[in-house]
């Protein structure tokens, strides 16, 4: 048989197997069949040698021509088949996407961490410094030099737990203030956030609660200076709409005192039952810090005013989440604590 | 502080509606606590005149004709005994509300509305009323304590709303009153505010009376205690008539809820009410050597209050002493003894000043809370103790039920202060403080409504304060005065244009913690937070011996409960009652966290401030067991940069092969482990529970910055050694001793346990990955040697053997 009809031979095998090409793996061993170092093509080129040599450029032209058809009609077959069985492969391996997630559950912080950190990155913007004074004091420092002298009647204001004759759980943040005034002199800017202790349990109050006080001690500070910080931190913590009221109080270290009320964020102040329908909420007492406090602190009251205020962490949590039952910030159940969301 | 709109009236003239006053006084620091209506519940009830009155044979009812006036005249069945032809009374028309009351005919049962209807058969269009059913009492209105129909004056208007008549128009304003303000526990004090915040003037009650001068034995006081009483005032009254006090006295005493008992007594009640000085009423026949000693009671001594209960006494109680034996509790009671009586003729007033932290301490002791005992606590004011003594006599003038003699003894102490209080403030300064400016004569004039004496001259003011403002100290309180009534409106928000500059923020330490949590809760923990205090039961339920560290607590002098009467030493009971009420409530799985302090004392009982400890406890249960919580323990290990080891250990709550001590650079850093099965059936707990407690303060201080190192040039290679040891051979031994014995040794890690019968008895396979990590040369040709090395050791250390 001459070479000739031998190509030809080999081009109807090809054109006759490749129909039946279905797999990779067919398609692979008819590559090895025809396109492989011992394949009927390479048999043909090692052929070549018993060829004249005159025919031979003619024959090389011949056989190169059929490996590069083959090459190509494998190729295509490969693409064709490729696509078929990335399509059995995509049809095989379809998920039902709306199946549940696999889920490595989520922790969550303590409302009132939430609520602390909240009021710390309000106020460390406005250049506040935090502090966190001890929880066991004594009576100097929770009531003395706070302008509360032994028998104040705004001792009774506060029910304390005692701990020995001159130690007490503190029963107000106002106490670190006096640390930190004895140490650092004007300008001063700093909140303490930490736990205090009152003899008091009910749906309302428990023992121990956690407050945020801020102090501002430097020259020239006046309470349009407290209304306007407290008008910024109401509409951060509360939203944008929310006013500030201002209505006269007492507390034994400040002068004037105030009560500090936000417009309900919840009626927009139209009076609903979050504001008992008076369209305030009650969020924080406030005040100019009184004179006394100043200069048993060392600093001259004459040269400096400062203003305060304290609020109940509990309390804004519980209204800015709704949360009816201060009990439940304390009792740690799972399915309380995985609502709060950082 | 109750005070109803009526008495108010006495004062000032006040032509503005309940409402508004209850805003003005808002407005300038005094809550309406509550604004009690008295007639809130009675409607449609009018005077009726019985124009006939036939009764129904056979029952105790009478069939009436009542004339209403312009409502008309109806048919009324009546079963009250008093009802008779000519008598007015409350007359409820259908549709009326008035109260139920119950068989007794007093106890108010609720609200009823009157409908048409029968009563044997008698059509009857209304009601005649009793007293208690329009909420009225015999101190209200004449009669209304009698169980029949409540009688009304005959020169009332048929048909006329009987409201007005009765005084249910009225409202009481029930204020709550701030501690720096005692002045205004008193409706003569809040008068004065509502006057100022209306801006009208105040009629002050009549002081006067006209002393009688005779020939009167004399009377001796004598204080021996003037650091508890710096003020002591009595007054002789003779020929004292006791008898029932005047309608009007009675009426003012029931509105702030008094029962009226005798004229005399029934003045010391009305004085405290309207001026907030709480006096008392001798009989003088009881006090032995016609004589007042004010002193310490003596220890042991005894009185016997009119109320009947008998107390023993010590020497922080106050006494007012006759001659020889205590005739009252000072401030708090009167003695049964000297106690007004029917047939007294010679009564003793007294008004004194008490201090108020003895007051206090009195009335806790013996737990005897009275009115007075609470107005002396908030203090009394020396002017209002004098002012207190003339209105009573002038009561006693004006009841005609005694005569005022010129007996007064007035003891003042050195503890007195009467002086008139002056102050020059500088209105610049007030109007600095409050960062606006303020009109001058609005100053002036909030200042003088408040009835302080103003003198301006130029920027000086010139005040004399109230005497009654003891609260006043400073500018600042005077500023506080002018913008409570200027008004708190006024203030803008300004943003302390004036002061410096600072910086704000977290410090390291917040920082850290900060990150702390937020790993935990990346981890999937629930961050909880606890009481700081527990009892010594939590403790034994977690095993404590009674020597442990753990039970050296502080307690809490005054808990509210046994169970919260300790400060806490540990965090584990706090951590394990959450997880307890977690798994009651059936939330089967979770990992909690609790970063908070404890509370170490240098000696009990304390003396000086405790350290004061942050602890870090984490505490997993359900489907999270050992493993997981020391996986989160490596993680905070990892948070601080360091690492920690761990090495078997004991707890008393703890299954002992099941915890570890932690520590971290050889320091004790806290304890993991799983809940001792014997702790677990106590709480009756079908979930196991693991437990860490990390000392944080601690933990801190092992903490290191973390510091780049050049990736390694050559590649690290990995070895797995696989090992036969005995059973007792722990990973952490054997991992230890790898890291030993070869200085390239970066990481090994155990990868497999294998106890079988191929290996042998008490025996294990344990399986390590090694990776050696190369400094600055290769190491791939001295790999063998390494492994040779650390064979070895283990050989020699631990007798292991390559599987």
């Amino acid at each position: 048989m001459d070479v000739q009809d031998k190509i030809k031979k080999i081009e109807e095998q090809i054109e006759d197997t490749v129909k039946d090409i279905k797999t990779s793996k067919t398609l692979q061993e008819m590559k090895m069949r025809f396109l492989g170092k011992t394949g009927e093509i390479s048999a043909l080129l090692k052929n070549m040698r018993d060829v004249p040599p005159e025919q031979r450029p003619a024959m090389g032209k011949l056989l190169n021509a059929l490996r590069q058809w083959t090459e190509e009609k494998f190729d295509s077959i490969e693409s064709r088949l490729k696509e078929l069985e990335l399509k059995k492969r995509y049809s095989e391996e379809k998920i039902d996407v709306t199946m549940p997630a696999e889920i490595s559950d989520d922790g969550a912080y303590h409302p009132n961490t939430l609520i602390r950190n909240e009021l710390i990155s309000i106020f460390s913007g406005m250049g506040f410094e935090i502090f966190e004074g001890p929880e066991i004091e004594n009576d100097y420092y929770n009531f003395t030099a706070l302008n509360t002298p032994k028998d104040h009647p705004a001792r009774d204001m506060q029910d304390t737990f005692y701990l020995a004759e001159d130690l007490l759980l503190r029963t107000q943040t106002s106490a670190g203030q006096i640390r930190v005034m004895e140490n650092k002199k004007p300008p001063i800017k700093i909140l303490s956030p930490g736990k205090v202790y009152r003899s008091d349990d009910d749906a309302t109050h428990s023992p121990m609660f956690s407050q945020m006080e801020g102090l501002v001690v430097d020259k020239g500070i006046t309470l349009c200076d407290l209304k306007g910080m407290l008008d910024e931190f109401a509409k951060k913590i509360f939203g944008g709409g929310v006013k500030t009221r201002l209505r006269p109080s007492y507390f034994p270290f400040t002068e004037p005192s105030v009560e500090v009320d936000v417009s309900c964020f919840e009626c927009g102040g139209n009076g609903c039952r979050l504001c008992k329908g008076t369209g305030w909420i009650e969020v924080l007492g406030a005040g100019m810090v009184n004179r006394r406090v100043l200069e048993g602190c060392g600093i001259d009251p004459d040269e400096y005013t400062g203003f305060a205020f304290g609020m109940g962490i509990e309390r804004i949590a519980m209204l800015k989440y709704g949360i009816n039952n201060m009990k439940l910030l304390f009792e740690g159940d799972t399915r309380f604590l995985k609502q709060f969301k950082d | 502080m109750k005070a109803p709109l009526s008495w108010l009236k006495d004062y000032v003239d006040i032509d503005v509606t309940a409402e508004e006053l209850e805003k003005k006084l808002f407005d300038c620091g005094f809550e309406v606590e509550e604004l009690i209506d008295l007639g809130k519940d009675i409607s449609g009830v009018v005077v009726g005149e019985v124009l006939e009155c036939e009764p129904v044979e056979g029952t105790h009812l009478s069939v009436c004709k009542v004339d209403c006036g312009k409502h008309g005249t109806f048919q009324i069945c009546c079963g009250a005994d008093n009802v008779k032809k000519g008598i007015k009374a409350p007359c409820a028309l259908v549709g009326a509300t008035v109260y139920a009351t119950a068989k007794d005919h007093v106890t108010i049962e609720g609200v009823m509305t009157i409908k048409k209807g029968k009563l044997r058969g008698i059509e009857s269009d209304g009601m005649l009323c009793s007293g208690a059913e329009l909420g009225v009492n015999g101190d209200m209105f004449e009669g209304g304590d009698y169980c029949g129909l409540l009688i009304l004056p005959n020169d009332c208007k048929n048909g006329e709303d009987v409201k007005p008549v009765l005084g249910l128009d009225d409202c009481i304003f029930d204020i709550s009153v701030t501690a720096n303000r005692p002045d205004c526990q008193s409706i003569l004090g809040i008068a004065r505010e509502v006057a100022a915040a209306l801006n009208k003037p105040v009629k002050e009650p009549d002081y006067t009376y006209t002393a009688v001068s005779g020939k009167y034995e004399n009377i001796k006081i004598s204080d021996l205690a003037p650091e508890l009483c710096p003020r002591y005032i009595g007054h002789y009254v003779s020929d004292v008539k006791i008898a029932p006090s005047p309608r009007w006295l009675k009426k003012k005493l029931a509105l702030c809820g008094l029962r009226s008992i005798s004229n005399v007594v029934d003045i010391t009640n009305f004085v405290l009410l309207e001026m907030g000085q709480p006096m008392h009423a001798f009989d003088l026949r009881t006090l032995d050597g016609r004589e007042i000693v004010v002193r310490r009671a003596k220890k042991g001594e005894k009185i016997t209050t009119l109320d009947g209960n008998e107390f023993e006494l010590n020497s922080e109680n106050l006494v007012i002493c006759d001659g020889k034996k205590p005739s009252a509790l000072a401030g708090v009671m009167g003695g049964l003894d000297s106690e007004i009586k029917n047939d007294t003729k010679e009564v003793l007033f007294e008004s004194a000043k008490f201090a108020r932290d003895s007051v206090r301490k009195t009335a806790r002791a013996l737990g005897q809370h009275t009115d007075s005992s609470a107005i002396f606590e908030k203090g009394v004011n020396e002017y209002t103790t004098e002012k207190a003594m003339c209105r009573a006599l002038h009561l006693i003038e004006e009841l005609k039920c005694g005569t005022v003699t010129n007996l007064h003894v007035d003891v003042t102490t050195q503890y007195s202060n009467l002086t008139e209080k002056q102050m020059t403030v500088s209105i610049k300064k007030i109007n600095a403080l409050l960062g606006i400016e303020i009109p001058v004569t609005k100053i002036t004039e909030i200042l003088k409504n408040l009835n302080f004496k103003v003198n301006v001259n130029g920027d000086k003011m010139t005040l004399t304060v109230p005497p009654y403002r003891e609260d006043i100290d400073g500018y600042p309180d005077i500023a506080e005065e002018i913008i409570r009534f200027y008004g708190y409106d006024n203030i803008q928000g300004t943003f302390l244009h004036s002061a410096s500059i600072t910086n704000g923020g977290f410090n390291d330490e917040q920082k850290a913690e900060n990150k702390l949590k937020r790993i935990l809760v990346g981890k999937g923990l629930y961050e909880i937070s606890t009481y700081s205090f527990y009892s010594q039961k939590d403790l034994d339920t977690l095993h404590f011996a009674s020597e442990a560290n753990e039970r050296k607590a502080i307690r809490i002098l005054n808990p509210i409960s046994e169970d919260l009467s300790i400060m806490r030493t540990t965090l584990a009971p706090s951590m394990i009652n959450v997880i307890v009420r977690n798994l009651r409530r059936g939330n089967m799985n979770g990992k909690l966290f609790e970063l908070a302090k404890v509370y170490i004392p240098e000696e009990l009982p304390i003396k000086s401030f405790p350290e004061e400890k942050q602890r870090l406890c984490i505490g997993a249960w359900g489907e999270h067991r050992f493993f997981a919580v020391k996986g989160i323990c490596e993680s905070v290990a990892s948070a601080f940069n360091t690492a920690f080891e761990y090495e078997p250990f004991e707890k008393p709550f703890l299954h002992p092969g099941m915890t570890a001590k932690i520590t971290c650079d050889g320091e004790y850093i806290g304890y993991l482990g799983v809940l001792a099965p014997t702790v677990a059936e106590e709480l009756a707990l079908d979930r196991p529970v693991a437990i860490a407690e990390l000392d944080y303060d601690k933990l801190t201080k092992h903490a290191k910055q973390f510091k780049y190192a050049p990736i390694p040039k050559h590649a690290e290679i990995t070895r797995d050694l696989a090992l036969v040891c005995g059973s007792d051979i722990t990973c952490g031994q054997i991992t230890k001793e790898i890291y030993a014995a070869c200085k390239y040794v970066s990481e090994v890690k155990l990868f497999d346990v294998y106890v079988g019968a191929q290996i042998g008895e008490n025996k294990k396979s344990m399986a390590f990955n090694v990776k050696f990590t190369p400094k600055d040369e290769p190491i791939d040709d001295r790999i063998d040697s390494f492994v040779k090395k650390i064979l070895n050791n283990l050989k020699f250390k631990l007798n292991i053997e390559l599987r």
